[in-house]
């Protein structure tokens, strides 16, 4: 039984861990390990406070509300109403933006997207999403003068970059090949190099980074704490009641020869 | 006081007996005097998981309901709120969705057991017959429930497979547009998979368990070790290797019911998406019309039968054959209790020829399921194309080879050790 057990936890580890083949492709390498996580309450307040300050102005949250949040994230209706809520919404409406969709689409050739499930969305979660905002480079033939090694031809600007400083991508050449084997052409990338210093450090920015891609990932599902915090009540009920289960199938079975 | 409670019952039982005097005998046939054999293993849990699979999206599928739009415009929001607005709508809908996929993996290792042990062959064919359209009414749940969340996956899926029917010759054209009520994926087409979904085919689906079971009752169960125990009974006429289903097996089922929820509940508290197994990442994002995603896959449980539609070339300018092979591949299943040929039904004593062909089959099955979840490069459909090959041979040579190779003796009473 214990095999049994041991083999069925083995497999469902591995179906888990085992990546669904990713929609965008090739930019495994790039994606970093975020140790964002999303039972930090602390962490998941200082998300807020950045997204709303830096991110909210373009881009909505718009299945997430504002008391919910308060609610989740241990805050009260004064401190989000006071300090977190700049677009005027009600308490109990949902993080929308008052920038138009003809009007992003116009000023950044698309608008700026919905964040509420991105955490969902892309592989990697919120690892995609921490690299995402560490690998902003300066890049003059993009028209904002930015460009993104996670996803290249992004059309928004670095909104952090006086946190984090600027970057350069450094391309090393030598003779590569893609996935399935076609030369891919001989520039590398190599790492990142800072051009201009920012006001936080290099590791208070990750914390940044990593802060927003917690956030977002609560704000992906805010049902993950509750999830997360009855879960093993419902396991250690169930493997009780199977134990149980198991001892009167013996009972019964006893008399079976 | 007991006394008053006892007469009251004995009462009420005496009462409705008079007037239903069948159901006391419905009962002993179906559980309290119907004989299993004893020596059911674990692979015999999987019947009785298929049902409380069942009875979960039934009642799951009836909350949801509650809360969900079957409308284009406000599906994928209305799932969204049951996420997060809805009181445990999130735990609902985990469940329901954790709950397709399980459905999946109780009832393919309910069928490979049957093929392990000749469940199917004489005088159950009719048992494995209603199985097989089980399996195909459930499919076509499957599907239809993964429209509604309205995702992309959702939509494109949607795109794809009712296209294979345009496929069809003369009347495809007019077939897909029936299907879709559109000339499109659209808010009709959402609408009617509602419909089906949660009214015409899980009605289906509950009359043809029922009928599986009586079928299955009707000639009794088979047993790992493929013998019949009809054919020793006691003085009573009792099969001398067989139990009453209540209370041994019902209790027994009780311990299986309860392990796989420990298993069930771990997924749908710490893994609800599996790593994008179950709920795929493409899908949390709202069906677009403008937008083809860069691989369109089924969920992974119609994957094997992706790989074959994808591994068979168009011909003569027609999607036609790749249908045709992907439909076959589940049909063919219906013809395998006249396939088998073998003297003995389990494959403990079935000869190492018979052994290696089922654990080539199973790693074809496995094997094209992976492909199916991939970009078609050249190498992995060259091997899908080899496993449709044998997945078709397999049961197409049965007859000759199921007869190849010394079998074991069987048994004269079941192998039981406890």
């Amino acid at each position: 039984m214990n095999k049994l057990i041991a083999l069925v936890f083995a497999t469902l580890s591995f179906v888990a861990s085992t990546p669904v083949l990713a929609a965008s492709g090739g930019d495994h390498g790039l994606i970093l390990q975020s140790d964002a996580n999303v039972n930090d309450r602390e962490s998941l307040q200082r998300g807020a406070k950045y997204f709303m300050n830096y991110c909210l102005s373009c881009h909505s949250l718009k299945y997430m509300r504002y008391s919910r949040m308060a609610e989740d994230l241990g805050l009260t209706e004064e401190e989000v109403m006071g300090s977190l809520n700049f677009t005027g919404t009600k308490f109990g409406e949902t993080m929308t933006v008052a920038m138009q969709q003809a009007d992003g689409d116009k000023w950044f050739g698309k608008a700026a997207p919905d964040l509420s499930l991105t955490a969902r969305v892309k592989h990697g979660g919120p690892d995609w999403i921490y690299s995402y905002l560490k690998s902003f480079y300066l890049d003059p033939s993009r028209p904002l003068g930015w460009n993104n090694l996670v996803f290249p031809g992004a059309s928004m600007p670095h909104v952090l970059w006086e946190l984090q400083g600027t970057q350069a991508a450094v391309y090393e050449s030598h003779a590569a090949h893609g996935p399935e084997g076609t030369p891919t052409g001989t520039q590398v990338f190599s790492h990142f190099e800072p051009v201009t210093a920012g006001s936080l450090s290099s590791k208070e920015y990750d914390q940044v980074a990593r802060d927003i891609a917690a956030f977002l990932e609560y704000v992906g599902e805010p049902a993950v704490l509750q999830r997360k915090s009855i879960g093993w009540v419902v396991l250690l009920f169930l493997s009780l009641f199977a134990f149980v289960a198991w001892l009167l199938k013996t009972e019964y079975w006893s008399d079976v020869h | 006081m007991s006394n008053a409670l006892s007469k009251i019952i004995d009462g009420g039982y005496a009462w409705f007996n008079e007037r239903a005097p069948g159901a006391t005998a419905w009962y002993n046939r179906h559980v309290g005097q119907y004989y299993a054999p004893k020596n059911f293993n674990l692979w015999y849990y999987f019947g009785s998981l298929a049902m409380v699979v069942f009875a979960n999206q039934i009642l799951t599928g009836i909350w949801l309901t509650m809360h969900y739009k079957p409308d284009a415009l406000q599906a994928f929001d209305s799932v969204e709120y049951i996420m997060r607005d809805v009181d445990w709508g999130w735990l609902i809908r985990y469940m329901h969705s954790t709950g397709a996929s399980l459905f999946f993996v109780v009832v393919y290792l309910h069928m490979f057991r049957g093929m392990m042990y000749g469940s199917y062959r004489k005088p159950r064919e009719l048992v494995w017959v209603l199985g097989c359209v089980i399996l195909l009414v459930l499919m076509g749940e499957a599907f239809f429930g993964y429209v509604l969340p309205w995702g992309q996956m959702s939509y494109w899926g949607a795109q794809v497979i009712t296209s294979l029917f345009g496929a069809i010759p003369f009347i495809g054209e007019g077939l897909l547009e029936l299907i879709r009520g559109d000339y499109l994926i659209s808010d009709a087409t959402l609408n009617r998979f509602f419909a089906l979904h949660v009214i015409a085919l899980p009605l289906v689906l509950a009359g043809l368990i029922y009928l599986h079971l009586m079928a299955l009752h009707e000639v009794g169960s088979n047993n790992p070790d493929g013998i019949e125990i009809k054919k020793k009974k006691d003085s009573n006429g009792k099969p001398l290797d067989g139990i009453p289903f209540h209370p041994y097996y019902t209790v027994k089922d009780l311990f299986g019911t309860a392990f796989f929820l420990v298993i069930a509940a771990f997924i749908i508290f710490y893994a609800p998406t599996l790593g994008g197994w179950f709920l795929e990442h493409d899908n949390f994002v709202a069906a677009d019309a403008m937008v083809t995603p860069d691989l369109i896959k089924p969920v992974w449980y119609f994957t094997p039968y992706y790989a074959m539609l994808r591994a068979i070339p168009a011909m003569f300018g027609s999607q036609f054959p790749g249908v045709a092979v992907m439909g076959a591949a589940v049909l063919i299943f219906f013809l395998l209790p006249w396939l088998d040929r073998s003297p003995v039904r389990s494959i403990r004593y079935r000869s190492t020829f018979a052994k290696v062909m089922l654990a080539l089959f199973v790693i074809c099955f496995v094997w094209l399921g992976y492909c199916g979840t991939r970009h078609a490069t050249p190498l992995l459909t060259f091997s899908a194309q080899i496993c449709t090959a044998f997945y078709f041979g397999f049961f197409i040579f049965m007859p000759w080879w199921s007869r190849i190779g010394a079998t074991k003796p069987e048994p004269e009473r079941v192998t039981f050790d406890h």
